[in-house]
């Protein structure tokens, strides 16, 4: 169980990367100045893009403790 | 150390009760969200519709876990009691501001104010709930600490119903007129004595005994930001209660109790009132359902209920909402009859036009009636220049559908129940007492702010893109709950009766 729990790490990490790009590249597709709709606005997606960025760092962090066996179940 | 269980419900009652109160206050800008718009945002100024945005989304997503880690860190500074007070204060007292402002014709910076009260709500809302929760929990005995916090988990539902419940006694007691000039202020008005009520049950209230003892032996933390985020111990926690559980339960709680408004309301085009009334009936329902799983999880864990919640979620969400589409969709019934109505009338922005309603009622073979609304423009000049503007569908279900119905918004609100009851206990039992405000405030409120606050604009992101259909906006809770099944079911531990007092005498 602690092998999968450590290599899982690099999942959570790469998942991480992936969804910071993917915000990004949804934001520079939705956004259109003669849009009426929320999502076609830049306001909110500057604050989901600021309000997501750091909780996908904190998603690589916590794929970054995973793999360094911070989460492993101690032997009894 | 066993704690008494003595007076435990005054306890819970003078936490529950205000955290209701500001549960309620944040729902009433929701649910008012369109009068307000009319007196603070009018339409066609570039300026006031940015501030309308911000009020919106900045006051859920952002402000609220900033709330967390100001309260959360003066509460493991100065106290649980003063600090959800303090909270409770800034909730009550904007609230009531609100209903103050004049209008914005008669007062030019009244959306800014209304922008900076908003910020306020949502700060305070950030804050109370972990105060409450700890606050409870540590006065809890371990073996019915899942039974007692469950209690204040019920507040979060019955604060969005007494906030409907307001607003639509006062709609039904005031003429139209009355309400629209100054009627939609009471909800907000009414709140100042809500808060006055609650400040005093209280202001009655001692510390938590875990803190006061703590702070007694001078071991209270000196910096709880730093101790929550910036070591290692303590940061690995907070991310793993964020992944592995509030992460998941944020979305389900979002999808099951207002996604499912929204998809019934406008993707099924079903009429207001009966919808409202229906999943009101199922909110009531379900609501001692928290209480339970949160006893339950005395009994058998708090992981195994909250991650059977996500799992059920995740494969029972695409069946249950294309189950309310079916209902809804006429293209599957029998049309017998079928009424046209037409009403021309001069158009409110240009008297020279016309507005023409043509209005079509069709009763189906199961008494399902759709009323389709087309509005046109007619130029006086032009006649025949007839343009369609507007299409609007009702559709009015009916009663043989309401058990239906019911028991499928009761369904989702269950999965809500089973995820949601036991949270508090589980957090509370993950973080030690001197830093237990902050740390459990933040992966909260990031995990319902954000996670489950976006699920209504993500889903509707999802469902604009070319390709998707009525189910594709569910992807987003379902993907965002298995990463968090997966997390959890992985690396969290299936606790109960935790020690939650191990480092008073460290």
């Amino acid at each position: 169980m602690n092998t999968i729990k450590k290599n899982l790490g690099f999942v959570w990490m790469f998942l991480a990367i992936a969804t910071i790009g993917l915000l990004l590249q949804s934001a520079f597709a939705h956004i259109k100045p003669d849009g009426n709709l929320d999502i076609n606005k830049p306001m909110p997606w500057i604050i989901i893009i600021t309000v997501f960025i750091p909780i996908a760092v904190g998603l690589g962090l916590f794929g970054w403790y995973a793999l360094k066996g911070e989460y492993d179940t101690k032997e009894s | 150390m066993s704690l008494s269980t003595k007076g435990i419900w005054k306890v819970i009652t003078a936490s529950s009760v205000g955290t209701l109160i500001e549960w309620y206050d944040f729902y009433i800008f929701g649910s008012l969200a369109t009068i307000i718009s009319e007196k603070f945002f009018p339409t066609g100024n570039p300026t006031t519709a940015f501030l309308a945005t911000l009020a919106t989304f900045a006051a859920g997503f952002i402000v609220r876990p900033f709330g967390a880690l100001v309260f959360g860190r003066l509460g493991d500074l100065i106290g649980r009691k003063h600090t959800f007070l303090l909270t409770l204060v800034i909730m009550g007292g904007s609230t009531f501001l609100i209903g103050c402002i004049p209008e914005y014709k008669n007062f030019h910076a009244a959306p800014y104010l209304i922008l900076l009260l908003r910020l306020l709500q949502g700060l305070a809302l950030g804050g109370e709930y972990g105060g409450a929760a700890t606050y409870v929990a540590e006065h809890a005995p371990a073996n019915k600490r899942g039974y007692y916090t469950s209690w204040i988990q019920t507040t979060a539902t019955l604060g969005l119903f007494v906030s409907l419940l307001v607003i639509l006694t006062i709609q039904n007691t005031s003429s139209k007129e009355a309400y629209g000039d100054w009627g939609w202020r009471l909800p907000f008005l009414l709140s100042i004595l809500l808060v006055l009520v609650s400040i005093v049950i209280r202001m009655k209230m001692n510390e938590s005994p875990l803190f006061a003892k703590l702070k007694s032996e001078g071991k209270t933390s000196t910096n709880p930001l730093k101790e929550s985020f910036g070591k290692k111990q303590n940061m690995k926690m907070v991310l793993l209660a964020l992944f592995g559980a509030t992460m998941g339960q944020g979305v389900v709680w979002y999808t099951g109790q207002f996604y499912a408004q929204t998809f019934l309301l406008k993707t099924c085009n079903l009429e207001p009132t009966q919808t409202n009334t229906w999943i009101g009936i199922a909110l009531l329902l379900a609501t001692p359902f928290f209480v339970f799983f949160g006893w339950l999880s005395d009994k058998i864990g708090r992981k195994i209920i909250m991650l059977f919640g996500m799992l059920l979620a995740i494969f029972c969400y695409r069946p249950i909402f294309t189950a309310m589409y079916n209902m809804s969709d006429i293209k599957q019934k029998q049309e017998l009859t079928s009424e046209i109505t037409i009403r021309k009338i001069l158009s409110a922005d240009n008297p020279k036009d016309s507005v023409i309603f043509k209005t079509t009622v069709a009763t189906y073979s199961d008494h399902t009636k759709l009323a389709q609304t087309e509005k046109y423009t007619q130029e006086t000049l032009k006649p025949d220049n007839i343009k369609l503007v507007e299409t609007k569908k009702l559709v009015t279900l009916d009663s043989s559908y309401r058990l239906k119905l019911i028991s499928l918004v009761f369904i989702l609100v269950l999965f809500v129940t089973m995820v949601y009851g036991p949270i508090a206990a589980f957090l509370v039992e993950l973080f030690p007492t001197k830093i237990r405000y902050t740390s459990m405030s933040l992966p909260y409120h990031i995990g319902n702010g954000v996670f489950g606050g976006l699920v209504p604009f993500i889903a509707t992101l999802i469902t604009v893109t070319p390709g998707s259909n009525y189910l594709s906006g569910l992807w987003y809770p379902i993907c965002i709950a298995a990463v968090c099944l997966v997390i959890g079911t992985l690396y969290l531990t299936n606790r109960k009766h935790e020690n939650v007092v191990d480092d008073v005498n460290e």
